[in-house]
């Protein structure tokens, strides 16, 4: 989120954009703690340890890939910095003709030279020259900015949407290996950091040589011995950064630790705080918030104070060769080896010239933390993708809702198999119920029968077909799913219910909220179907959030449902309107349901019992309790205490 | 965002003396300009090298008290920002704290925490570059003319000329940026949120095959924020050098008209030289500026963020003195209490009435938004009832403190809320000094002590933060054990069963009844089995009572309640 303020510091020549420092700020990783969250210590100052990439070189080599449509306006670009710095460089120079004329003409005028005076043609013509000049060099600066902009701007444009499409192509497996977290700030963070160093850096790169080789050549023209002198005072700037920043580190690294941990001590307590209160423990909370806020306070403060240091102590060396450019050059004028606006021009071209150095480190850490950031953007976008649809598939054009398991063994780890030679046929219309203890795995079959996973073995057919050989998304539309932890977006109600058929009406969508026994309850919100859900969805209870996902699928009116009948943070009433719900859906529909409910399981035309993600058994409720085997355990642990209690 | 500042005020020395340091910083920064003028008029002009390098000495002396000046300065700084950013963090820390749980549900767990931490540091580092880098500008722009007016008033005329234009041209820049960098910041959010919900909702997404939506989504997002930043990006990229084109023409004004002095005798070719010198150093400071501007719309949306955080009154306060109550123990009553959450149009409790006595169990059972959970809360004085009251001991709970009221109950929420901490802390936080035998004594009630000695410490096994390692039945029983531990007079369980099995479930009630026979317990349930031997069973519909009495009462005389356990049970179970 830095690229905020990162994007915009285009600081054209002087290098006031950031402060030389230890290394490059990197935003912070925590983007799950909301909107605007995430990115500890911004642009400026609070900077964390340097990160480097694994395989510098080949990811550079890929970000120059990524430029490569644009290789035309960057050619631009570097040569726009050279003018507009080229141009700017010889201004001193210039000037200091100017201002040469003057004190000859002057001293010339002083002393009553006959006919020495000031030239003021030749001073204007000088001046014009210099306007002129500084004309032309800015306008080539906003050239390249400007061309910069766009490169840039679009760089990133480009880069996110490939990462947001290749999110789309990628199974569920990597979903469900990485937190959301990680995902989040590879997206936006890394790829901000990508951005805000093509928008700045690059172009102050550039500058910053030319200026430095310009600076170099120019001061060389002028006195070959002030340039020595004045380099005399380079590796002491050298030093004393290297210094300050390997002192620094150490106090960034500690306050670093305790950002850490006085994050995870207010996030904890703002989630628990419903207990600390209950339990009367604000004080306590308190009192360990403030120990480690004071630890920060310690650390902090040392942190920023060394690293601001650098300024001062850059100050004072550029102040010392500006003293030594001022008394070697006035002694040299004394013995006529170089003329007063040489001197002038020197004093500018030594303030030039120790910043681009400076800047330089300060840009090749920037690199590195760019190409980390990069790095980790690529490798993500080289995970590898689902299996694409093939060309040919085929489409079932009004499916009856026959699946069966033909030989399936399935695993997420090769070392650990789940499924082996499953074999189960179900008929159109039929319910399968899916039992077992909580943590059996029951979203298996779904993450299969939706090929969110694909199976080691065997097949799996709907209407006969090869879920294989249909089209992802022909197959999924098939399928209506009924989760117990319900997915609502940012949006009216009414758009979360359409959400279920593109192009649904209005009426349709009323229609499906009808069925699903919703309509009642969005009609006494505050704007009906128009009511926005907010952001974490917590403007309506979990039972309605679940009463407005089956009106999705009612819309969706798929040949197969997968259901969860789990309701626990639904309560009784609900719950009976959910279940008429559900029942009025299953009616003519091939059903799995993850049963909660004696009836349903009784009543299923099959069950499967789970247990450790595999299946176990498999039969209906009669077959089953006859074998006594783990479900009839399971039976009479979950059920049978209900069924004496309420005899 | 100036409101924030108040926060400073323990700084206010160091901030003056950061001011004065700088001051004199630049004043010396400018003050070397001078001494080369003195260089080149007299040095120079008179071939004195002596002279020449005496003057540079003090140049030298300059410089360094220069520089010793900023870093005092830096060290200043960083303590004043630094230690605002602590004041600041620990009052809105503090305040949350505080917070009732409709103020705190209004703004939302993940707001608050970007708002205590991500939001704090933006208006600390405002501060710190303000300290370091801002003022240093209006100080040079002060010294400058200072030393120029000094030097040469009449040519410190077109300085005193143009200056006021750059500062109006870096006002506009500003006004026209400013709000753009916020729309930026909103579009940032919103890739964010697009996003965020693109992953949580990725079963959904794939399942409705809603992809292409989904990215059409994005992508909108995506395209509306870039076109705002290549905005920005282009009004900066069109200011900077005109600034700077702006500032050259000046230095070659100084130039044309300081020759033309020169030319009368007026003044010399150093002051000239000084003079230009003088404007670089005041171009280079308001640049330094314009470009600081840049976080001052971040900063200022944090500082309304943590301003609203502040400014938020906790409804709830103490009552004035903490009166003692009867002799009775644990007795709990709600008199005609009726409550609404802020904004709602009908109240979610209306006219509830009900007691519950020690010794005895009040089960309470509802539907959705029928106000269960809302009526647990309120006996915890996370709200406060509108009208009628709520009687602990025969005493209004709005006239005890809040930490008598809750020391008072061992509530269970819905929610299993873990820390992190060994399983012994857990457990201790119902009561601080519990011994180990009455940690392990709740854990045994809690149906707990299996699953904790089958863990690799015991009861000394960490529990990662949030609880993650250990399955919801396990957290839901350490949740019980907490709350056992402090043996209080009124247990509350806000539906706290739901998450074990009905055999674990069947033995942690049998155990509790034993050990709470003296206590008021409290059940919020869904299972008809959980509150069916209840002593007193409360049926809430749509924010009433809908029948009080025992399971076999209820059936026969409520409606809804004969409704819920049909729901649950079969035909043939009920027969």
């Amino acid at each position: 989120m830095s690229g905020t303020d990162r994007g915009t510091t285009t600081g054209p020549r002087p290098g006031l954009g950031r402060e030389p420092g230890p290394a490059e700020s990197r935003p912070g990783r925590g983007l799950r703690r909301g909107p605007g969250g995430g990115g500890w210590g911004a642009g400026h100052g609070m900077r964390m340890p340097l990160e480097k990439a694994k395989d510098f070189k080949g990811t550079l080599k890929r970000l120059m890939e990524y430029l490569k449509p644009h290789r035309l306006q960057l050619l631009a670009v570097v040569l726009m910095s050279i003018l507009g710095t080229g141009f700017g460089i010889a201004g001193p120079k210039i000037m200091g003709k100017a201002i040469t004329e003057l004190f000859e003409g002057s001293i010339g005028k002083m002393r009553g030279v006959p006919g020495r005076g000031i030239d003021f043609d030749y001073v204007l013509r000088i001046l014009l020259i210099l306007g002129g000049l500084y004309v032309v060099s800015a306008f080539f600066t906003y050239l390249q900015q400007l061309i910069m902009v766009n490169v840039s701007q679009r760089t990133v444009y480009n880069m996110r949407k490939a990462v947001n499409d290749k999110l789309s192509r990628l199974p569920l497996s990597f979903f469900d290996s990485k937190t959301h977290g990680e995902i989040l700030s590879r997206v936006v963070n890394d790829v901000d950091n990508v951005s805000g160093t093509l928008q700045q850096s690059i172009t102050q790169m550039i500058s910053a040589v030319v200026t430095l080789v310009g600076s170099v050549v120019m001061m060389l023209s002028i006195s070959p011995l002030l340039t020595l002198v004045c380099i005399v005072t380079l590796p002491l700037s050298v030093i004393v950064t290297r210094f300050v920043a390997s002192r620094s580190q150490k106090y960034f690294i500690a306050q670093q630790r305790t950002l850490g941990e006085l994050n995870g001590h207010v996030e904890e307590m703002y989630t628990g705080h419903v207990i600390v209160k209950a339990f009367g423990r604000e004080d306590e909370s308190i009192k360990k918030f403030d120990e480690i806020n004071e630890e920060l306070y310690n650390s902090s403060w040392k942190a920023q104070f060394i690293s601001g240091i650098i300024m001062p102590l850059m100050g004072f060396i550029n102040n010392l060769s500006y003293v030594i450019v001022a008394v070697a050059g006035g002694i040299l004028v004394t013995r006529r080896t170089i003329e007063i606006g040489d001197v002038q021009a020197f004093i500018q071209y030594a303030r030039q010239f120790t910043q681009p150095i400076v800047r330089t480190a300060n840009i090749a850490n920037i690199i590195q933390s760019t190409i980390a950031s990069a790095e980790r953007v690529f490798e993500l976008l080289d995970e590898t993708e689902e299996t694409p649809d093939s060309k040919d598939a085929k489409v079932i054009e009004s499916p009856r809702g026959e699946v069966a398991f033909d030989h399936v063994s399935f695993s997420y780890k090769k070392e650990a198999p789940l499924i082996e030679d499953m074999n189960i046929n179900v008929e159109s219309g039929q319910t399968i119920a899916i039992v077992g203890p909580t943590g059996a795995g029951k979203t298996t079959l779904v993450n299969l029968l939706m090929r969110f996973y694909e199976i080691d073995g065997g097949r799996i057919t709907v209407d006969g077909v090869d879920i294989r050989e249909l089209g992802r998304g022909h197959l999924r539309s098939i399928f209506g799913m009924v989760l117990q932890d319900t997915w609502l977006f940012h949006g009216t109600i009414r758009d979360n219910i359409a959400y279920g058929r593109e192009g649904a009406t209005f009426d349709e969508v009323v229609k499906a909220a009808k069925a699903a026994q919703a309509h009642h309850f969005i009609k006494t919100l505050p704007e009906g179907y128009d009511t926005m859900i907010n952001e974490d969805a917590s403007n309506i209870s979990e039972g309605q959030k679940q009463l407005l996902t089956i009106a999705r699928v009612i819309l969706a009116d798929p040949a197969i449902l997968i259901l969860d009948e789990a309701t626990s943070s639904v309560d009784t009433r609900t719950e009976i309107l959910i279940q008429r719900a559900m029942m009025d859906l299953m009616k003519g529909r091939t059903s799995f349901v993850i049963a909660h409910r004696l009836s349903t399981i009784r009543d299923a035309d099959l069950i499967l019992v789970m247990d450790n993600g595999s299946i176990i058994e498999t039969g209906t409720h009669r077959e089953l309790l006859a074998m006594s085997g783990f479900y009839a355990d399971l039976y009479n642990s979950q059920f049978t205490g209900v069924g004496r209690a309420a005899v | 965002m100036i409101k924030l500042f108040r926060f400073l005020k323990p700084y206010r020395l160091f901030i003056a003396a950061v001011l004065v340091l700088i001051f004199f910083q630049s004043l010396f920064e400018l003050y070397l300009p001078r001494l080369m003028a003195d260089i080149v008029d007299v040095g120079v002009v008179q071939g004195d090298t002596n002279y020449i390098l005496r003057v540079g000495g003090l140049m030298l002396l300059v410089a360094a008290i220069g520089a010793v000046c900023t870093i005092l300065a830096a060290n200043l700084s960083a303590k004043t920002a630094m230690g605002f950013g602590k004041i600041l963090r620990g009052k809105v820390f503090s305040q949350v704290e505080e917070l009732s749980l409709s103020e705190f549900s209004r703004i939302g767990t993940a707001s608050l925490i970007t708002r205590t931490t991500n939001d704090i540091t933006q208006v600390q580092m405002l501060v710190m570059v303000t300290l370091r880098m801002m003022v240093m500008a209006p100080m040079m722009l002060i010294g400058g003319i200072i030393m120029a007016v000094s030097q040469d008033a009449a040519l410190a005329r077109i300085i005193v000329l143009i200056i006021p234009v750059i500062v109006a041209a870096v006002i506009v820049v500003m006004n026209k940026s400013t709000p753009l960098f916020r729309a930026m910041q909103e579009k940032l959010d919103k890739v964010n949120r697009v996003l965020r919900e693109g992953l949580t909702g990725i079963r959904v997404i794939r399942a409705f095959d809603r992809i292409d939506y989904e990215k059409r989504r994005f992508n909108d997002a995506n395209l509306d924020l870039t076109s705002t930043a290549i905005k920005v990006n282009r009004i900066m990229a069109t200011a900077m050098p005109l600034m700077m084109v702006t500032m050259n023409f000046m230095a070659i004004a100084i130039i044309w008209f300081g020759g033309l002095r020169i030319d009368q005798g007026t003044m010399q070719v150093g002051s000239l030289m000084a003079f230009i010198q003088y404007v670089m150093h005041i171009m280079f400071s308001l640049i330094m500026v314009s470009m600081m501007f840049v976080m001052i719309p971040r900063a200022s949306a944090s500082a309304v963020r943590i301003n609203e955080v502040l400014d938020t009154v906790p409804e709830i306060c103490d009552g004035e003195a903490a009166k003692s109550g009867y002799a009775t123990k644990g007795h709990v009553e709600f008199r005609n209490a009726t409550f609404s959450y802020p904004g709602a149009e009908k109240p979610v409790l209306h006219d509830i009435s009900f007691e519950a006595k020690p010794g005895e169990v009040t089960a309470i059972i509802g539907g959705t938004g029928s106000g269960k959970s809302t009526l647990v809360n309120l006996i915890l004085r996370f709200y406060d009832v509108e009208t009628g009251s709520i009687l602990i001991n025969g005493v209004d709970i709005r006239d005890m403190s809040q930490e008598d009221l809750r020391s008072k109950i061992g509530f269970v929420p819905q929610k299993a809320v873990l820390f992190s901490g060994t399983v012994a802390d857990n457990i201790r936080y119902g009561k601080e000094e519990a011994t180990s035998e009455e940690v392990e004594w709740a854990a045994e009630i809690a149906q707990a002590t299996e699953f904790i000695t089958g863990m690799k410490d015991g009861f000394d096994s960490v529990v990662a933060q949030g609880g993650t390692n250990l399955s919801g039945g396990q957290k839901q029983r350490l949740s019980i054990a907490r709350a056992l531990v402090r043996r209080p007079e009124i247990y509350i369980f806000d539906d706290s069963f739901s998450a074990l099995d009905f055999k674990t479930d069947a033995r942690l009630r049998a155990a509790l009844k034993r050990e709470t026979s003296e206590s008021t317990v409290i059940i919020v349930a869904q299972r008809v089995s959980t509150v069916m031997d209840a002593d007193r069973i409360i049926v809430l519909d749509n924010g009433e009572v809908a029948g009080t009495g025992t399971h076999r009462d209820l059936i026969k005389t409520c409606n809804v309640y004969r409704e819920i356990v049909m729901s649950q049970l079969s035909e043939e179970e009920l027969a």
